[in-house]
This record gives C-alpha cells, structure tokens and sequence, in this order.
C-alpha cells in the first residue's frame, strides 16, 4: 500500500485580536490508497482545519503553520506546509481534491455545471477543450446524474441537493486525484441520500483506489465507511485506530462520551439524549492539562491531580490503537466495558 | 417573458397615470390663481379671464386632466382663430411664461442631461468599480485606506462644493478649461467642445457617485469572496487572479448594473445642483426654474418624465438582472 498523505505535526494558529487560536495542535496521521480515514470530532475541534491544511487553503497571513503535510504527487512528495503558492495550485484539485458539506452553496450560482466541471480540468489541462467536455460528460454519468449531456448545460439551481453533492463529486474527480478530502459530504442531505452519496463515494473510491479523508461529526457515517478513525478534541487526536477498535474498545474518555450521546432508537422507551456536559474549551486559552479534563467523568481515576496539570500524551498497547488519558489503560477497560455493554 | 413584460407595461401605465393625477391634484391645491399667474405687469382683469379660457383654467379639474392627457396623444392646441398656440402631439402643455409647447422645451433639455449623466455613468462606474476592485484586493492594506479616504470625502462633499471648487479653480484660476458660455454643442456636432463642456460636470457628479460605488463594489466583493462556491474555486486549483476577477466579478457584477441602472434613472430626473453650477440648460435647471416661476405646465411635464424614467429603468433593469442571473427567470 502506497502511502499518499502523511500529516506529522500539524499546528495550524489563528492570530486574533483576543490571542492566538490554536486550531490544530499537533496532529499526525496517515492516508494510505483504497483507504478511508475519518477525523471525528465536534464543532470546533480542528477537523475542517485540518482538511483545509491538505488543500493548502489557508491564508499564509492569516494562519501559522508548522509540522508537515506530505502529499504524493505521483513519483514525487509535497510538503504542503513549505510549498509555494503557485506550487500547491498546481497541486488542488488534480493531486487532491475536496468536497464540501453545503453543496447548495459550494457551486456557483452563474455558471453552468458543465462550464464548472471543464473549468477544472482546463486548470491543468490547458487548451483541452473538447477532452474536457467529454470527461465532464463522463463523471457526470459516472456520480449517477441521468443525461448528463443535457444536465450540463443547466445550472446549480436545478438540481436539487443531493444532485448538486453528486456534482460537486464529479467536479473534484475530474483529474483523478488519488486523495479526496470530504468534509462532512452528507451533513446538509436526507437521510436517505446521504446513504446513495456514502454508497457513491465507496464505489469511485474503489474505481479510482483513492484514499479518502472524511471529515465528520456523524458517527453513524464513521461506522458505515471508514477504516481508521481518529476521534479529535481541542484541536488535538485523543483516540485513533481502526473503525473496530475505536466504535467497539474506545479507549479515550472523550471517544467514550462521544458514543454514549448518539442518540439510539431504544424499546424502553423514555431514555433521555446523553449529552456531553460543559462546553469545549476556548482553543485561545487551552487548560494546561487534558483539554477534557473539566468534563471527564474518569478523572478520580488518574493519579492525584495530574489531569489538571499534565497533558497526557497519544499511548496505547496496541501500537495501532492510541488514546490520550491519565488514567492506565487497564483500568480504562475495565471501567468502559460496562458503559460499552449498557449502550447497547 | 411576454407574459412578463405585458404586465410590467400595464403596471407602468397605471403608474404613469397615478403620478400625473397626483401631481395635477397638487397643482390644483395651490393658492394661486394659474390664470392670474399667466399675465405679466400690466395685468388686467380681462387678460386674465380670456387666458383663464385660452389655458383651459375655466373647466373642471377633471375636465382639464382630460384635456392634458388627449393632448399627449392628439396634440393640443389654445386659443382659436390667429391667435391660437398649436402644439402637435405628444403635446405636455403650453408654457404661458415661455410662450413654447412644454415637449419643444423638454426635447431640448433632454439631451443635455442625458448626456451628463451618462457621461457620470461612464466615468463614475469606471472609477468606482476599479477603485473598489482595489480597495477589495488590498483589503486593510494602503491602497484600501486611501481608497477609504477617497469614499469618505466623496460621499461627504456635496456637488455644490466639488462642483463650484473645480470650476473656481480648473476653469477660472488654472484655465484648463474655458467657461462654458457657449451653451450646449452636441457630440455629433463638435467632439471636442462637447467634451470641454461636460467634463467638469461630469467629474463633479462623478466623484459623488464613484465613491459610494467604491464603497460598494468593495463591500460586495469581500462578501462574495467569502461564498462557499469561491472557496471551490480555490480547491479545484483556479489562480487568485481568475477567482477575484472571474468568479467574484461575475457575482458582484448584477448588483452593481441595478444599482448603476436606478442611480442613471435618478440623474435623468435632473442633477438641478450640477446643471445649475455648471448652467447646463438640462431638465433639472428646467424645472427649477419653472418651479419658481409656477410654470406649472412645464413642472408637470418634467416631473412625469422623471417618473417615466425611473419606471422604465427598473424594467430594464429587472430584465438584465434575469440575463445576468440564470436563477431569476422571467
């Protein structure tokens, strides 16, 4: 398995007028190709960030990067972080490609699809006209749009949004780039679509071998599609390992709140949505120990105070599996593996 | 769009026809005898009763709304006999202080405000948009705060200080260019004088609208360079240049033309402060002065045409809008 995308590293901070936001705080992970790798997380947790970072879409003068993102371009490797400007341009949308989550908004409303979709080919492609329009044609029908020859001459409009993600899939697979970045694809559709555009992905993710780097806060999603998982909170990985281990042995105390608060279709009836008490920290004043200290309910278990003063770091047995927590790993699996059994 | 355009024109009509009966209401509510008005120093009683008939003054006001409106289309004429005033249609009245059919006079004034403010058009969209193109691309940078400065003193000036400042100093103590007391010389006509004598009036109304367009465009471009759909741009690899002038113009551009098109329909309806600075003998020196003189004819006339303008230009307008927007479909 070829590696396509290695993020070692990664910070990405803000300057505010209020301080430095400290959105991604040394994140790591790997992409290989025919994978999927889902960054999990919350609103604000530094997922979206992250993806921005593969895309190179951050604004040198509004952002500080350091760390590496290495990205494969054929024979050769990347760093995103160093690359110049012109360089990464060459590199969006042909090496690596992002779908957004609100396709309502993410085409342009004046243009037609057809002219959007030859507009990213031509990008790399100059001059290629009729090539351009024939491949559009070709992913048009390929994402599952029915005559798409007459659909490329309309408008963003008159698809409805499930179309419109289908197109914008289209449009980030014009150029065959081996990693997808997809940040939350399915949020703003039905439930139902959501699983055709899920179905979708998987099959192109085959036909291509990309690896796919899906953005999301929907587990459910997580569940259905990924290989690895990496659980982000405050801007850092507290968990990260393969669907399995993650969905079923979650090891980090914030994995483990985070399922419990999926909301479940129970026969006795009454039970209440488990939400995550508190509120995420501010990522301008971190708390000096575990970001999650202030709303763990495992605290008491870790040696004296040390979750308030030490930030724990990205362990694990299992050299595959890794969670951030105080508390030692056997203790954790003793005292998860009843909630684990009651979730269920 | 036949369907659509059917009823805009029905609806304008109607319109039209509002805003005439209004403004003839008013006129009607004025306490002044229009007859009375008519006569000049040595005014006698019998002047004024047979101007009184002459003007159509002695019949009922509805009667006399009547009169106005079939002369629009019929051509009207006052008095009988030698002594009769014809005005062929479309007729908009007789003005008694300058003894001309209302139409002649606007017909003469019409050119020359059209061409100012078409002129302002042409330099303040120019100057404008640019203006706000840089101010977007350099945004918090130099070239925005000068820009900024410009904005605030152009919108803070009114036309009677750039106006009266440009002629005081560009025309009178620098001599660039002459005084414009020649009066009005078409462009078909002399290129040269008629640039010579619309281009302070232009700069002056210019500089107004420049920087509220600059003000503007800026605005709705960083708006717009925060779409959703510009940010796919950038992912798919399209260079800054092409997304700020392509992709970001291309959405900034329909606002700009609607505003552009009501600011134009405004400026038809008379810029009375430039043309009276300048002593461009336009539709807003026109009605100026007729408003002072209670030549209520020509009052009337102007103030319908400035109705009609801005009804028309919003149709057109409105009609752009659907060919510069695919989504609005008439």
């Amino acid at each position: 398995m070829t590696k396509l995308l290695t993020i070692d590293n990664l910070h990405v901070a803000f300057p505010t007028d209020d301080g430095l936001v400290r959105a991604v705080d040394g994140v790591s992970l790997t992409l290989n190709e025919g994978e999927t790798v889902a960054i999990v997380g919350e609103s604000g947790s530094g997922k979206t960030v992250t993806g921005l970072s593969v895309m190179g879409l951050h604004k040198k003068a509004s952002a500080q990067l350091s760390g590496s993102v290495l990205l494969k371009d054929g024979d050769r490797t990347v760093d995103i972080v160093t690359a110049s400007e012109e360089e990464i341009r060459r590199l969006r949308g042909r090496a690596v490609a992002m779908i957004f989550q609100d396709p309502m908004s993410s085409l342009h409303p004046y243009y037609r699809i057809g002219n959007q979709l030859t507009e990213s080919y031509l990008l790399h492609n100059p001059g290629k006209k009729k090539e351009a329009l024939k491949r559009a044609i070709e992913m048009l029908d390929l994402v599952g749009i029915a005559e798409p020859a007459e659909r490329a001459d309309e408008y963003p409009h008159q698809f409805s949004g499930g179309m419109r993600q289908r197109v914008m899939i289209a449009m980030a697979l014009m150029n065959s780039p081996r990693v997808l970045i997809a940040d939350e694809p399915t949020t703003a559709l039905d439930v139902t679509v959501q699983a055709q555009i899920l179905i979708l992905l998987a099959k192109l993710q085959k036909e291509f071998n990309m690896g796919i780097l899906l953005i999301t806060h929907d587990l459910g999603v997580v569940a259905q599609v990924a290989d690895k998982v990496s659980v982000m909170y405050a801007g850092r990985i507290v968990e990260e390992g393969s669907a399995d281990d993650v969905f079923y042995k979650p090891r980090a105390p914030y994995t483990l709140a985070l399922l419990k608060s999926v909301p479940r279709i129970s026969t006795h009836g009454s039970d209440r949505l488990k939400a995550i008490p508190g509120q995420p920290p501010s990522l301008i004043n971190l708390p000096i120990g575990c970001a999650f200290a202030p709303r763990c309910e495992f605290t008491s278990h870790a040696a004296g105070d040390i979750c308030a003063s030490d930030r724990p770091e990205l362990l694990g047995t299992k050299s595959t599996h890794l969670s951030r927590c105080h508390v030692a790993e056997s203790k954790r699996d003793s005292l998860f593996i009843k909630e684990i059994r009651e979730m269920r | 769009m036949l369907n659509f355009l059917s009823r805009r024109i029905f609806f304008a009509i109607v319109t039209l026809l509002v805003v005439s009966a209004v403004v003839f209401a008013i006129f009607s509510l004025i306490p002044f005898d229009p007859a009375a008005l008519t006569c000049g120093q040595r005014c006698t009683d019998q002047i004024v009763e047979s101007n009184r008939i002459r003007l159509g003054f002695d019949k009922p006001l509805y009667m006399q709304y009547w009169l106005f409106l079939s002369g629009i289309f019929l051509g009207r004429s006052y008095g009988t006999g030698s002594a009769a005033f014809n005005c062929p249609a479309p007729s908009f009245g007789y003005s008694f202080n300058e003894n001309a059919c209302v139409t002649d006079m606007l017909r003469e004034a019409l050119p020359v405000t059209v061409s100012l403010a078409l002129g302002a058009l042409i330099l303040w969209l120019t100057v404008g948009v640019s203006l706000g193109i840089i101010a977007a691309r350099f945004k918090n940078k130099w070239p925005d705060r000068a820009s900024s400065i410009f904005v605030l003193l152009g919108t803070s000036l009114p036309t009677f200080v750039t106006g009266l400042a440009l002629l005081i100093w560009v025309t009178i103590k620098w001599k660039l260019v002459p005084l414009s007391l020649i009066g009005y010389t078409s462009l078909l006509d002399n290129p040269f004088k008629f640039f010579q004598f619309f281009i302070l009036p232009w700069i002056t109304l210019a500089i107004l609208f420049a920087a509220l367009y600059t003000r503007f465009t800026r605005a709705a471009i960083l708006e717009t360079l925060g779409e959703d759909y510009i940010r796919t741009a950038r992912a798919k690899g399209v260079k800054e240049r092409t997304v700020l002038f392509k992709h970001t113009m291309r959405a900034v551009f329909a606002p700009i033309i609607t505003l552009a098109g009501l600011d134009f329909a405004g400026l038809i309806g008379g810029a009375i402060i430039t043309e009276t600075i300048f002593n461009l003998p336009g539709l807003g020196r026109l009605t100026l002065r007729s408003t002072f003189e209670f030549d209520l004819p020509v009052v009337l006339a102007t103030t319908i045409l400035a109705a009609a303008v801005v009804i028309v230009m919003n149709l057109i307008v409105d009609m752009l809008y659907a060919v510069l927007d695919p989504r609005v479909r008439i």
